[in-house]
């Protein structure tokens, strides 16, 4: 693709599954099936319990934006200002994220506003979760 | 650790600080360790105790001439050095070795001998962060400040003002690199680096260095240096990745490191005459007077600006400067610790006079370490 992306993600054998669901457009979240809690990023067992029974599952996709900056001084390929932000999903996992679709100004970024993913394809087999306003409004 | 069993008996920086192309990164380290050698008056074969990042105790043995019984490379960022004066503290009392040495040096300006920072693509940090656009710590450990300010009431004012009241501090050191007076408007209108961050609300990036010695407080006698007692040491991390962090508004690993070395020391709050907290953003030192129980969740930001922690304060903080207007060569730990120790001899030039017990905490990473340490001119 572009040179926006040269830190691409590696994907290894405990998250290849978040890229694989990436791919389809579906956001992949773990769960405990011993204690029940839900984390991000993928590991083989639970941070809570360590159990190693864990799932995969599909996650709502929708989320709030928990907190963020906008980047002023653009790295290659990219153009500034851009939003660097963290939201929190509604199964309550936190995750980086760029928020899309939107004003990239504080003003327009009101935090604990509802959002929802949107993949954007970066290199054959990558698809980063975004954030873009959710189409319905407030969650 | 028993308070005060151990003392530091040597410490310095490097001859210059700022911007020095012609040191190496090693040669950055051993500069600051033969001026803290010569502090005391002892050579390389005296050490047998030995403590670095960003460079190896491997390399930093050899290139000085020592033969240690005992070494840590631990690295876990810019507080790394807090955790060596902890570990240093528990090898002397063990007895694995007598005499340490700890040093740290970086080009971070010029860039000389720079040891990288390797990024690794599948790691967790370089699948589920990197790939978003960060530049460097300026655009990642800032992420969680809007949320503290809408969650403790922070206004941009409160946190501009950090740099405003450090700058003062800073104005009293001949060897700090910004010593100008600044406003808060003027801190409001510096160029916007990563909102809400502007550019006088980051660290400065220079070349420097720094060394400490430790010995047991036995041996602290026989040098000709004021010692300066451990009484209170702590050391906690919490997550490489920022986003992981549990709380946006509160450090994990500072409550964690500040409580141990409290516990340790057995002193409140009030017994504290001086404090160094690393302020790599304007942000941290409010989150480190609130996690260390200086301040109420929230109260920090106003605490500063009602000028607590300004020259004449009850609270003197970051007196050198800070990492805003001292020097901030990558890993500023040292730093802090070099002023603390200055404090505690009695020859900082921006003096509190009378301080018996200092506080110097600091982070590693980005909120990813942190590690405390507690001395005094007095042994407990």
């Amino acid at each position: 693709m572009s040179d926006k992306y040269q830190a691409l993600p590696a994907p290894t054998p405990e998250t290849q599954h978040f890229w694989d669901g990436a791919k389809e457009g579906e956001l992949k979240l773990q769960r405990c099936t011993s204690c029940s809690h839900t984390y991000f990023p993928p590991r083989p067992f639970c941070p809570e319990c360590a159990s190693r029974d864990v799932e995969v599952y599909s996650a709502s996709g929708k989320a709030t934006l928990y907190s963020y900056v906008i980047n002023h001084r653009a790295p290659k390929g990219w153009d500034a200002p851009y939003s660097i932000a963290v939201v929190e999903l509604e199964e309550g996992p936190r995750m980086m994220t760029n928020v899309i679709g939107i004003a990239q100004t504080p003003e327009a970024l009101e935090l604990d506003m509802a959002l929802e993913v949107s993949f954007e394809q970066v290199s054959d087999d990558i698809f980063l979760p975004k954030f873009k306003p959710s189409a319905g409004g407030a969650s | 650790m028993k308070p005060g069993s151990v003392a530091i008996v040597g410490a310095a920086e490097t001859t210059e600080l700022g911007r020095i192309p012609d040191l190496s990164e090693i040669g950055l380290h051993a500069d600051a360790a033969l001026n803290a050698m010569k502090d005391m008056g002892i050579g390389p074969k005296d050490i047998d105790g030995i403590a670095t990042a960003g460079t190896s105790p491997t390399n930093l043995a050899h290139y000085l001439g020592i033969t240690p019984t005992w070494a840590d490379g631990t690295a876990v960022g810019g507080c790394s050095f807090m955790l060596h004066v902890r570990h240093a503290a528990a090898a002397i009392n063990e007895g694995l070795c007598e005499t340490v040495l700890i040093t740290h040096g970086e080009s971070g300006k010029s860039r000389v001998g720079k040891s990288g920072f390797g990024r690794s693509d599948g790691s967790l940090q370089g699948q589920f962060e990197a790939p978003f656009g960060p530049m460097g710590p300026p655009t990642m450990f800032t992420i969680p400040v809007l949320r503290y300010m809408k969650d403790r009431g922070l206004t941009h004012e409160q946190l501009a003002n950090v740099s405003v009241v450090q700058r003062e501090w800073a104005a009293m050191h001949p060897r700090a690199t910004f010593r100008d007076p600044i406003t808060i408007d003027d801190v409001l209108n510096s160029r916007m680096i990563a909102y809400p961050f502007r550019i006088l609300q980051c660290c400065l990036v220079t070349d420097g260095g720094g060394a400490l010695i430790m010995t047991s407080a036995e041996r602290a006698k026989d040098f000709p240096t004021k010692p300066v007692y451990i009484i209170g040491t702590g050391e906690s991390v919490e997550t490489p990745m920022i986003s992981q962090m549990a709380d946006f508004t509160s450090s994990r690993a500072f409550r964690v490191s500040g409580k141990k070395a409290f516990d340790e020391a057995g002193i409140s709050h009030s017994d504290v005459d001086h404090l160094m907290i690393y302020d790599a953003f304007a942000h941290l030192p409010i989150y480190g007077l609130e996690d260390l129980g200086f301040c109420e969740p929230g109260e920090a930001g106003q605490f500063i600006m009602e000028r607590n922690t300004a020259p004449g304060g009850k609270l003197p903080m970051n007196t050198n400067g800070g990492g805003l207007s001292y020097m901030h060569s990558g890993m500023y730990g040292m730093y802090a610790l070099q002023e603390s120790v200055r404090q505690m001899r009695g020859t900082s030039p921006a003096q509190v006079e009378g301080a018996k017990i200092s506080v110097s905490h600091g982070v590693g990473g980005m909120f990813g370490a942190s590690g405390t340490i507690i001395m005094s001119n007095e042994r407990p």
